[in-house]
């Protein structure tokens, strides 16, 4: 019966495999058991929230989809594959990028170094040019050191570095947490454009008004498991019962 | 000749260059000791025993296989670099997840393995090498004399020392060495193989030790305790210097070969705690070191 209402599923929404399958994802911090069986996939092209109170278990999903934490147990298949025993590396060579919620800038490192370290792992990754065209405050800094950037810019940087690499998926942890609105919106925009060019985002957001405008369909996170599933044109609908989860 | 503050000027250079001998072999250890700490967090106290073996396996290569000086610092720094290598992966990549201090007893326990086996082995008078036939004699600069292989051993440890402070500091491979430093994992997140960067860095460290054994052994005997005599000082040139400073530990190891020099020249029963007293001051001024960063 189990086997027969998992065949159902994929008949239902056929019309895209997933692209990322998160399956029973189990994690630890050291001891500490931080996820207790977290499942939800993404489509190809799609751009998924995970919202949730602090210390759900959102970035620590990212986490352990990524590959950086010591210990994960469950599925994550990407593009058909899985990944659960493979580590980082390879998983960000198939194609994921991670953008980490402290931006992860290296001061001992320009920001032309920032911008230049992750590796291309696709073909096709976008060029410095078009980067700069979409963060041109970056183009004025190349060589300040990484971390006398602003906020703002440091964002800017890190998730502009991983768009060099090639990666068509990407990990986005708050990026606009502690950003002025004029930056927010920049933000938003960009992600905007990469979903156009039909990158795959998983995206973690404090913020649902924000997330609201970027995307397809929220994932609700509660003790380190995905409890609810939103689609972004239900929203207005189900905003009571958001609120309910995120208790604002 | 004219005379400086009473000391006659063969005496004062002549301290000078020995002090610049000094501070190219303290700079070569504490560069290589800077660049492992940095990366892996490991005191490598083995290093001084690493540039003895360094010595002993030019000696080896001549007297046993008939392989002479110049081919010796060449393949001197590959074999000592890859017993580093083997040291790293089957030993020191156990402790990173242990404080710092099980890996400094680790390495102090190798180090003293390694001198215990060659003192038995080869006693510890010292063994002679010969300087190249091609650096022998020496050069009249009018205010001194200079023998050739001393002006040798200064030229190529500077080029050592700025060759690695470049590709450190100015490549792309040296960017990622930077940057793994600081956040190993995220690094590791963008796709680079951090583990194996550990190992190569490790085996980079130890090769540069085992060159500085290359170039002194014709200076200095070659004998199981040359590293043990060494690495004190040079642990000391690192903490002045700062922890994990590349072109700061270069400079601090020429600087206070100097100073040590000069120390010989105006006050000789200082010479041999001018280094520590300078140790202690910095410690209580400047704790990180003098080109340390405070994060």
């Amino acid at each position: 019966m189990h086997d027969a209402a998992l065949a159902a599923k994929p008949a239902a929404q056929s019309a895209a495999a997933p692209l990322l399958a998160v399956r029973d994802l189990n994690a630890w911090y050291g001891e500490s058991h931080a996820l207790h069986g977290v499942t939800f996939d993404v489509k190809p092209g799609e751009v998924v929230t995970l919202l949730g109170r602090n210390g759900a278990g959102k970035t620590t999903t990212l986490k352990a989809i990524m590959g950086i934490l010591g210990k994960r147990t469950g599925s994550v298949t990407f593009e058909g594959k899985e990944t659960i025993k493979l580590p980082a590396r390879t998983i960000a060579r198939a194609g994921i990028a991670y953008c980490p919620e402290e931006r992860g800038i290296f001061s001992s490192l320009s920001v032309e170094e920032n911008l230049m370290l992750p590796p291309q792992v696709k073909a096709g990754g976008m060029t410095v040019e078009r980067i700069f065209e979409l963060f041109p405050n970056l183009k004025e800094r190349l060589n300040s050191q990484g971390t006398k950037l602003s906020g703002g810019e440091q964002q800017m940087l890190a998730i502009g570095r991983i768009l060099r690499t090639g990666a068509k998926t990407l990990l986005l942890d708050e990026p606009t947490e502690g950003l002025a609105p004029v930056i927010i919106q920049q933000i938003g925009k960009t992600i905007a454009r990469l979903k156009q060019e039909g990158f795959t985002i998983v995206l973690v957001e404090q913020n649902f008004r924000f997330a609201a405008t970027v995307a397809d369909r929220h994932f609700v996170v509660e003790q380190g498991k995905v409890v609810d599933q939103i689609l972004n044109d239900e929203l207005d609908a189900n905003i009571e019962k958001l609120h309910a989860y995120l208790g604002v | 000749m004219f005379e400086l503050l009473g000391i006659p000027p063969q005496a004062l250079f002549g301290q000078l260059l020995l002090g610049l001998i000094n501070g190219s072999f303290y700079a070569m250890l504490s560069l290589g000791l800077a660049i492992i700490f940095g990366l892996l967090n490991i005191i490598n106290f083995t290093h001084g025993a690493q540039y003895m073996l360094g010595a002993f396996v030019a000696w080896m290569l001549l007297n046993y296989l008939g392989i002479g000086y110049w081919w010796a610092l060449l393949l001197v720094p590959i074999i000592v670099g890859a017993t580093g290598i083997i040291i790293e992966r089957l030993l020191i990549s156990r402790l990173y997840h242990l404080d710092h201090l099980y890996g400094l007893l680790l390495t102090f326990g190798l180090a003293l393995i390694l001198q215990g086996l060659l003192r038995n082995e080869y006693g510890i008078s010292g063994l002679p090498y010969g300087i190249p036939a091609e650096l022998a004699g020496g050069t009249n600069l009018g205010f001194m004399f200079l023998p050739n292989y001393r002006g040798w051993v200064v030229i190529a440890s500077l080029a050592v020392c700025l060759g690695t402070w470049f590709v450190i500091e100015k490549t792309r491979l040296g960017a990622y060495l930077r940057a793994a430093t600081e956040n190993p994992t995220l690094v590791g997140a963008f796709g680079i193989n951090v583990p194996l960067m550990i190992t190569l860095t490790y085996g980079f460290g130890v090769a540069l030790a085992g060159f500085a054994g290359v170039l002194a052994a014709p200076i200095y005997s070659v004998n199981p305790n040359m590293g043990a005599d060494l690495i004190i000082v040079v642990f000391a040139v690192v903490v002045i210097g700062g922890m994990g400073s590349i072109l700061g530990s270069v400079i601090t190891g020429f600087g206070l070969g100097l100073v040590e020099g000069l120390t010989r020249v105006f006050y000789p029963e200082g010479s041999a705690v001018v280094i520590f007293v300078i140790m202690a001051i910095v410690l209580m001024i400047k704790p990180a070191g003098l080109f340390g960063r405070t994060v």
